[in-house]
């Protein structure tokens, strides 16, 4: 059984702040919930799904529904795979509206990284004295996997910088970014260093926020005067360590985007437009490869000379500015990944970077670490009618 | 021993034997009984062909670097002794393991390097696998 076509993403809201000290997470997750049903033309008494990740304070789905008062619950889902979670709970929510099992979807994340601390749960993982002893932190992970990449490949640090100058000429036309100031290649390899390679420039933002989106039955579709974005395909994979052979020049998008490809019926050619993550440079040049759009080491010369610049790229990418510049909510990047995309098929996205007549979009979501376990999980979303 | 921050590990019945070698300047590796692979991070299962019959064996404690990171930006205690490297070894028998490069000119380490085990004391009968250019 496909899922192409089952379901419709009928509602996309991202919370407009990137700094909130004045609500709590739980209000957040509130405030985007009903931005996004409002969007569908629909109600949290229309919501028989909840699926939510590790953003959502409290007992996995149970006390957001509780809080919320969603009412008539049918499926939940709290699938944890870090920022890709959202993306993947599109596939799994387009799966359980195909087996008849709900018909309204609400998807969730919000945080607020710059006003508290997350409490992760990660205690008790196996590897954890074999990783945690030694100071890692995110953005070192990522490192090690750029300087390996450089090695093998010859990617340079100016190649991963026009990743970084694509999406700031995307936020400059973003009234909400948190970075909407253009700049350059220089400015990327000449800002500091945080972990060689990777500049501060290299790194997402942090930022406070959220969003949410609501995936409906082709019927509930139908019913609901907004224009929808169709799901036509969708697929997941993790990658690790493998027993000791590390190999940071890839990512489990090798795996998750062949999937989505074959369960959408569709071609690299006909991607109009992509959100890829971007919690660092590395991480979007790397997926690139890895989803097909060029062969594996040629990422760094694909991105040269504005191939990700939006509207007339040969991919254009991330067009609200992405994890890079516009938002990366509680440094889970997947969920605006995905509202971008839909903003692009309904023809919504800021005019500026609009891509004329946007068919056929890819979201790919990256979770955890390049550098130890991930979560991928890549979307094919199509125009309604598609 | 490094200036680096050395907290003490939580072993359980799984990893207990691993932690106690290393009181003594010794590498335990894990290897599979049935396949004959060698086994990383220590588990009681083969991530290869999923036996549970694994035994220690002690590695050579050299290897060489597969990629480094020095970095700028350490968090509660690593705040003190930032910079310092993160990177991956690749053990002469085969995994590649997290750890930080010691006794080393941080600017000008190399993939390929050649390193070898050295143990820092972590005060409760353990120490932490960190590795210096040979």
């Amino acid at each position: 059984m496909s899922i192409r076509g089952k379901a419709f993403i009928a509602g996309a809201y991202e919370h407009p702040l990137r700094n909130i000290p004045d609500r709590s997470t739980a209000q957040v997750h509130a405030e985007v919930a009903l931005g996004a049903v409002a969007d569908a033309g629909l109600t949290l008494d229309d919501v028989d799904a909840y699926f939510c990740a590790g953003d959502a304070p409290g007992f996995g789905a149970l006390s957001m529904a509780d809080y919320l008062g969603l009412k008539k619950l049918s499926y939940m889902d709290s699938t944890e795979m870090g920022g890709s979670s959202y993306v993947a709970h599109v596939g799994h929510a387009a799966a359980a509206i195909a087996a008849g099992k709900c018909s309204v979807a609400l998807i969730t994340l919000a945080g607020r990284p710059r006003n508290e601390r997350f409490r992760g749960r990660m205690g008790g993982a196996p590897e954890s004295d074999f990783e945690n002893l030694y100071g890692i932190n995110v953005v070192s992970m990522y490192a090690l996997a750029a300087r390996r990449h450089m090695h093998e490949f010859g990617t340079t640090s100016e190649q991963l910088a026009e990743i970084k100058v694509a999406a700031s000429l995307h936020a400059q036309h973003n009234p909400d970014a948190f970075l909407p100031k253009a700049v350059t290649i220089e400015e990327v390899v000449e800002s500091r260093l945080i972990s060689d390679p990777l500049h501060l420039l290299d790194c997402c933002v942090i930022t406070d926020g959220g969003g949410a989106l609501v995936v409906v039955s082709p019927e509930v579709a139908k019913s609901l005067q907004r224009r929808t974005a169709k799901v036509l395909g969708h697929g997941e994979a993790t990658k690790n360590p493998d027993n000791g052979r590390v190999d940071l020049t890839y990512t489990g998008a090798r795996w998750s985007g062949p999937r989505a490809f074959e369960e959408a019926g569709v071609s690299h050619a006909d991607i109009d437009y992509a959100s890829i993550y971007d919690s660092f440079t590395i991480t979007v040049l790397e997926t690139i490869e890895d989803l097909g759009f060029c062969e594996k080491g040629e990422g760094g010369r694909f991105v040269s000379d504005g191939a990700l610049v939006a509207p007339h790229g040969k991919l254009p990418f991330n067009t609200d500015g992405g994890g890079l510049c516009n938002n990366h909510p509680t440094n889970r990047g997947g969920i605006t990944k995905v509202i971008e995309a839909v903003r692009q098929l309904r023809g919504e996205a800021q005019p500026a970077v609009q891509v004329p007549d946007a068919q056929i979009a890819l979201v790919h979501g990256t979770g955890g670490s390049l550098a130890t376990r991930m979560g991928s999980a890549t979307l094919i979303l199509g125009q309604e009618d598609s | 021993m490094s200036n680096l921050p050395t907290m003490p590990p939580t072993p359980s019945v799984e990893t207990a034997e691993y932690w106690s070698a290393t009181a003594e300047g010794r590498l335990l590796l894990k290897r599979c009984d049935a396949c004959g692979t060698v086994i990383w991070y220590p588990r009681g299962i083969c991530p290869d062909c999923h036996s549970t019959e694994t035994s220690w064996f002690e590695a050579s404690g050299q290897g060489e670097i597969y990629t480094w990171t020095l970095n700028r930006k350490g968090e509660g205690p690593w705040k003190e002794v930032a910079p310092y490297v993160i990177a991956y070894v690749q053990l002469d028998e085969g995994p590649r393991v997290m750890t930080n490069i010691v006794d080393a000119d941080l600017e000008s380490l190399t993939i390929g390097q050649r390193v070898t085990a050295v143990w820092d004391d972590t005060g409760q009968g353990n120490a932490l696998l960190r590795f210096r250019p040979l």
